[in-house]
């Protein structure tokens, strides 16, 4: 057991009872609270990876943006919904049953292949990841066709939220 | 000696499966749109832990994972604007009740 790998067993079971959390919690704000644990939790696991930018917006996205709107849409619908009865359907031991057939798929595809032992590449010391990814995103040998496509969606999504939520008198 | 790559796709695999179990098992809208981004940081794990593992020099992986948060903030913007829509118009907010296109 090396630091790296109790770091890494400490917050996947940290994120994980978290996200258990969010799929369970009868009051709604906690259940918007809990996915705030757990997306910290997956942040840490983009700074074991090596991928300090994308933890950063990891924070900054997701817990900046994405939680917050949850937490106020929560707020905005509440009064309907109360937190004493039942919060999930009636079909829940079908979806129990569904998730974890799932997962045993998966596991069972994982260990039929062979790529997933093995020591990582060793990342050189002098290599600019960040600089490497900013400069793939806006050159037109790299992604600007993807990125800029990414752009418009978002531009789009916003706009049409807008004019969705508007409150017409 | 690091963390194996396949503790990183069991994790991610079991964080898909919690949030699909949140997805098909709730009856808040909101609720279920918390499922949906629990997978899609599923996903996400699994692109960054493959780009780490399997190429870090080719910055696709990386590339490929902007792309995900982008679609993720697009589609949680939509999604509640839609359930606030529709809680104003029909007062509800339980995924079983609204069963109407048009009221």
């Amino acid at each position: 057991m090396t630091p790296m790998q109790i770091i890494f067993i400490l917050t996947a079971a940290a994120t994980l009872s978290a996200a258990v959390l969010v799929v369970t919690t009868r009051n709604i704000i906690h259940a918007a609270l809990w996915l705030i644990v757990s997306l910290f939790g997956v942040a840490v696991f983009y700074v074991l990876l090596n991928a300090g930018f994308f933890a950063v917006v990891q924070v900054v996205i997701y817990i900046g943006a994405i939680a917050i709107l949850f937490i106020f849409a929560v707020m905005l619908t509440r009064r309907l919904m109360s937190d004493s009865g039942p919060q999930s359907n009636t079909n829940w031991w079908l979806a129990a049953v569904i998730s974890v057939l799932l997962f045993v798929g998966l596991i069972w595809m994982l260990s039929s292949w062979r790529g997933v032992t093995g020591e990582p590449p060793v990342l050189k010391s002098n290599i600019d990841t960040i600089g490497l990814l900013g400069r793939a995103l806006v050159s037109p040998d790299g992604f600007v066709l993807p990125f800029e496509l990414a752009s418009v969606l978002l531009v789009a999504a916003l706009i049409g939220a807008i004019y969705v939520a508007w409150e017409r008198k | 000696m690091m963390v194996p790559l396949s503790w990183y796709l069991i994790f991610s695999a079991a964080l898909f499966c919690v949030g699909l179990f949140g997805v098909l098992s709730r009856k808040n809208a909101v609720a279920i749109l918390m499922g949906i981004e629990l997978m899609l940081n599923a996903v996400n794990v699994n692109l960054i832990a493959f780009w780490r593992y399997r190429s870090p020099s080719f910055i696709a992986g990386q590339a490929f994972a902007i792309i995900v948060f982008a679609v993720a903030a697009s589609e949680v913007a939509v999604g509640l604007a839609l359930i606030i829509s529709i809680y104003r118009r029909r007062n509800t907010v339980v995924a079983d009740e609204i069963d109407m296109m048009k009221f």
